[in-house]
């Protein structure tokens, strides 16, 4: 399995998908017969993913959005997007 | 009477039908089944569909029966995925081929769980009640791995496959799936009927255990195991609670807080026909009467465990003491405990082999 890298192209492999649970009021990624629970950060990283952007391109946008270093939001994407590559939820 | 907040559902099972060209002698439908004639129609299933995405439903599963033998199904999926929510076809498998692959695929389908009976062909003909099946769902799996789309085996558990285990998960990894659901029998309806064939020996659920800790070890493959609750001292939370996560809509539209619910007697159904799911679920008789923990009796009422069980299942409380609001006899603190051990020492002493099949 390829690991991620600021070029790769993340997308949600068929299955799971980021939902906005908007009666719950909660961001969830829904997966085979279950729903997990994306936390804020997640959430945000996770809503750029679209087989469109690469992970350059999305740590510029988050860039933009929050008040941190880009090197912090940097580590943040690679360490989010590389456990769920590694779990199948998304892929390359 | 507190009442305290009841949240939404989280997944809807959706019984389009209880017609299936399989017999299995554990079919979870009930002893009397709907005809067609009763079923509700493209547009009543769509209206619940409505009423579940916007009270808070993340995920349907449509089922049956074999929901495949619904023509509108692939409309049903592509409608209800059009409104966000996920889509599990839980499935037979005989019924898919090339050209209902393609539809189920352009659908937009999440989700395929996928039945086996056996690895073993014969059995699971026996099982089954329908010749040369298992050639069906290995074509079924192989298409849907085609398609691509994310797949789960499922298996039910009984004494006569117990022990081909390693071999169905070894069937899981060669196709593909990355999920497979290993689910002892539970014994409501047809398999109460067919219990003495059924229910595995104790060193039986030992192997299991067993088994299924050793594939673990492996990684690469989810494994949810159903354990088989006559064997275990505490009673399962049956549906993660009564009236808490899940509801069940059965052919004709009653809306069920679980499949074996209408077993219990003296309980009114509401009907999607008649009320919305909505007002049903927050406020139907059947509902509000086993939900939380108001209704219990000792020794769960004042039990340490009472939130994590729930009291365990109505339904099997109902089948083995022939009253709903007991204590599951599950349960160890149970008086009525003995009921299960006499019916777990009549299937280790039985020899029947035979079944009633479900048609």
């Amino acid at each position: 399995m390829s690991s991620v890298t600021l070029s790769s192209v993340p997308r949600f492999t068929r299955g799971y998908r980021l939902q906005h649970d908007t009666v719950r009021q909660q961001w969830i990624i829904q997966a085979p017969e279950r729903a997990l629970i994306a936390d804020p950060i997640a959430a945000a990283i996770l809503r750029h993913v679209d087989n469109t952007r690469s992970v350059d391109v999305i740590v510029d946008e988050l860039c933009q959005s929050f008040d941190a270093s880009r090197e912090t939001i940097t580590h943040d994407v690679l360490t989010l997007l590389s456990e769920l590559v590694e779990k199948g939820i998304l892929r390359l | 009477m507190t009442t305290p907040i009841t949240p939404p559902p989280m997944s809807l099972l959706a019984e389009l039908t209880h017609r299936c060209p399989l017999a299995c002698p554990y079919c979870s439908n009930p002893v009397e089944l709907e005809r067609k004639d009763q079923e509700l129609t493209t547009q009543e299933w769509k209206r619940v569909f409505d009423q579940a995405a916007e009270m808070g439903v993340l995920q349907v599963h449509f089922s049956g029966g074999e929901p495949m033998a619904r023509p509108d199904l692939m409309e049903l999926i592509a409608y209800a995925r059009q409104l966000n929510l996920y889509t599990n076809l839980i499935t037979s498998g005989v019924m898919i081929n090339d050209k209902t692959m393609k539809a189920l695929d352009v659908s937009g389908l999440d989700h395929i769980q996928l039945s086996f009976q056996d690895v073993d062909v014969d059995e699971a003909d026996r099982l089954s009640g329908y010749k040369n099946v298992q050639p069906r769902k290995l074509k079924a799996a192989h298409l849907i791995k085609n398609a691509e789309i994310p797949l789960t085996l499922n298996f039910v558990l009984q004494k006569n496959n117990i022990d081909r285990m390693p071999e169905m998960f070894a069937l899981a990894r060669h196709l593909g799936a990355q999920r497979i659901e290993m689910a002892h029998t539970q014994y409501y309806g047809w398999a109460l009927k067919n219990r003495l064939a059924l229910l595995p020996t104790p060193q039986q659920l030992e192997r299991a255990n067993a088994y299924v800790a050793t594939e673990s070890d492996k990684g690469g493959l989810t494994i949810d195991y159903v354990t088989p609750d006559y064997y275990a001292d505490r009673p399962k939370p049956c549906m993660g609670g009564w009236g808490q996560r899940f509801v069940n809509i059965a052919p004709s539209g009653r809306v069920l807080p679980c499949h074996a619910a209408e077993t219990i007697p003296d309980m009114t159904f509401d009907t999607v026909r008649e009320r919305s799911l909505h007002d049903i679920w927050f406020h139907g008789e059947s509902f509000n009467r086993f939900r939380g923990t108001d209704w219990m009796p000792e020794p769960c009422a004042s039990c340490d465990h009472k939130k994590t069980d729930w009291g365990g299942c109505r339904c099997q409380a109902l089948a083995l003491t022939g009253r709903a609001e007991t204590t599951d006899p599950i349960c160890s603190l149970s008086s009525l405990r003995h009921l299960v051990d006499t019916a777990i020492n009549e299937a280790h002493a039985s020899t029947q082999y035979d079944f009633q099949y479900r048609r």
